[in-house]
């Protein structure tokens, strides 16, 4: 399914770059001619105020949107566009800014379901359910065990995710997409609408997942404590452009970047 | 106050002291839910994953049927028609995924639901063209299925089962409950409640909706094929069969259009509630009650649960 194995690009190589991305809907431009890269093992962070495009680039760069311009590389592949099981296929797992969980489904199942492009029996061991099938099911409930623990969410296992609160439900969608045992993980607002504590715990989380399992992060995030804490590069989109691309230092600093946060007197 | 003890109190006088005519009624309404059931079902499983209200559920019933019994007419032996049909079907799924969904993807609902229409007339059209438009006769004992009936010396009476009947109950019983676990037990069971669920988080995590439209259309069709085995032998097979499926329409807003549990229940009910409305409450009104009163039922939910007895509760936020 995989082609390029997991270890053809090393850390700090570009693991995927988009090019001259353009992206409009009917006569709205979303995106213009936007360029920049994700190296392998950072945690990239995509910033900027509301309506610059941060949501749609994510959209793009996992299959949801098809870019009218520009071509996207990823693991050295070019192409015009992704398709979403592509992407997924090839190792990028995603959370939505709304979290989209599969509401009627326990938070193990939801979790479990992160699994499905791991898992191979067929449709007819499937409806056997035993032999193969059977083995495969444990096999890769013992994964999302240790995916449960590592974000603490053992004593809501069974419970569907509609009862739960916010922060748990943004908690699960993460398990999803780490059940993924993705080599790129795109966060839409991770910590939106979340209360400090749960602000600290998912970034502890954020940090983990990069460092423990050297997983890829590109991540959107308005609170800009937690991007200049958390990230090695930051991208800014304003009005679908990009308007600078550096080190957190550095982007703070940037004018461009200034005067779109607060505003420039004309 | 005549009228009244009439509606009140006389029907239930005549069932405690005829409890062998009860059971007999109860029994017939049953088994007539049960194949209510087993369409809603199909119902079910389509709107769930897809969205989409199926009208064809109902045509996709006697295409089966037709299907089974037309290959054995053509000198097919019956298990092999059987089999033959059960591919046909899977045919059908992957040409419906193929041919209609995947143009429509993102159309409103409303034409899709207008496309099923169009399959509608497509499959009559078709199983007249290739098997004729005369009723036919279900290969029943063909195919090992009983016939005849149990008599019952109960209750003070005889209570009379058809052994189809009883045939078809455990079918649909070991229907539903595999479903039921197939549902909640595997990956791919899991992958259609996600679908169901949400078509964007299913794209994220990899999950083909094309895989899974073919699928549930398959099992559809396989519900249709099974329904279409028992209603047709206790009646027969013609194109006049796709009616009951609007008998399907009271059983979903009883239930709930999403819950499976919702169309077995709701379609015992209306099934038992036919018969025993039929029965006792049917020479005060000049009979012919079981042609409408699942239609009431219907409404009465609409008015005071329009969700369904099992339908998730829709809450829009503004």
């Amino acid at each position: 399914m995989r082609a390029p194995s997991e270890s053809d690009i090393a850390a700090g190589e570009v693991l995927l770059a988009v090019e001259n991305v353009s992206l409009s809907f009917g006569g709205v431009k979303a995106i213009r001619d936007v360029s920049f890269d994700i190296r392998k093992g950072e945690i990239r962070a995509i910033i900027g105020p509301n309506g610059a495009g941060k949501t749609s680039m994510l959209n793009v760069i996992n299959g949801f949107y098809t870019p009218q311009e520009g071509r996207i590389t990823f693991r050295g592949q070019t192409r015009n566009k992704m398709r979403p099981h592509d992407a997924a296929a090839g190792g990028i797992a995603r959370t939505f800014q709304n979290v989209a969980l599969f509401r009627g489904m326990t938070a193990l199942d939801n979790i479990m379901a992160g699994r499905s492009l791991k898992m191979h029996r067929g449709l007819f061991w499937q409806l056997i359910r035993f032999g193969p099938a059977m083995a495969e099911e444990v096999e890769h409930r013992l994964r999302v065990e240790e995916i449960i623990d590592f974000l603490h969410i053992q004593h809501i296992r069974k419970v569907p995710v509609g009862r739960l609160p916010y922060g748990l439900q943004k908690r699960v969608e993460l398990g999803r997409a780490l059940a993924m045992e993705p080599d790129l993980l795109l966060l839409d607002e991770p910590m939106a609408g979340m209360n400090l504590e749960e602000k600290e715990d998912m970034s502890r989380f954020v940090l983990d997942v990069n460092q423990h399992y050297g997983t890829t992060i590109a991540l959107i995030e308005h609170d800009m404590g937690v991007v200049m804490d958390l990230s090695d590069r930051v991208v800014v989109l304003d009005y679908g452009q990009k308007i600078a691309d550096g080190t957190p230092d550095e982007v703070k600093k940037n004018q461009a970047v200034i005067d779109a946060y607060l505003g420039v007197a004309h | 106050m005549d009228v009244l003890h009439h509606i009140f109190v006389d029907p239930f006088v005549q069932m405690a002291q005829a409890p062998d005519l009860l059971v007999q009624t109860l029994w017939e309404g049953l088994v007539g839910g049960i194949l209510y059931a087993l369409i809603a079902l199909g119902f079910v499983l389509i709107f769930k994953a897809s969205g989409v209200f199926n009208f064809a559920q109902g045509i996709m019933v006697v295409f089966a049927a037709l299907t089974l019994v037309g290959l054995h007419e053509k000198g097919v032996p019956a298990y092999l028609a059987l089999a033959l049909t059960i591919l046909v079907m899977f045919g059908l799924a992957f040409s419906v995924e193929r041919l209609m969904l995947r143009p429509l993807v993102n159309q409103p609902d409303i034409i899709l639901f207008m496309a099923t229409f169009g399959l509608t007339y497509f499959l009559i059209g078709l199983g007249e063209l290739i098997f004729g438009g005369e009723p036919k006769v279900m290969i029943a004992s063909e195919l090992g299925l009983p016939k005849g009936s149990i008599d019952l010396n109960m209750l003070g009476g005889f209570i009379s089962l058809q052994k189809i009947d009883i045939a078809a109950t455990i079918i649909a019983s070991v229907m539903v409950v595999s479903l039921a676990v197939f549902f909640q037990k595997t990956r791919i069971g899991r992958a259609l409640r996600a679908v169901a669920d949400s078509h964007k988080a299913a794209l994220s995590v990899g999950i083909s909706l094309e895989q899974i439209w073919v699928i549930v259309w398959f099992t559809a069709g396989i519900v249709a094929l099974a329904t279409g085995i028992m209603w047709g032998a206790r009646s027969e097979v013609s194109f006049a069969l796709q009616i009951i499926a609007l008998k399907a329409l009271p059983v979903l807003i009883l239930g709930g259009f999403t819950s499976i549990p919702g169309a077995i229940v709701g379609g015992l009910i209306i099934g038992i509630g036919e018969k025993l409305g039929e029965f006792y409450w049917g020479p005060l009104l000049g009979s012919g009650i079981e042609s409408w009163l699942a239609y009431f039922i219907a409404l009465l939910f609409l008015l005071f649960r329009p969700q369904g007895l099992f339908g998730e509760r829709i809450i829009e936020r503004i």
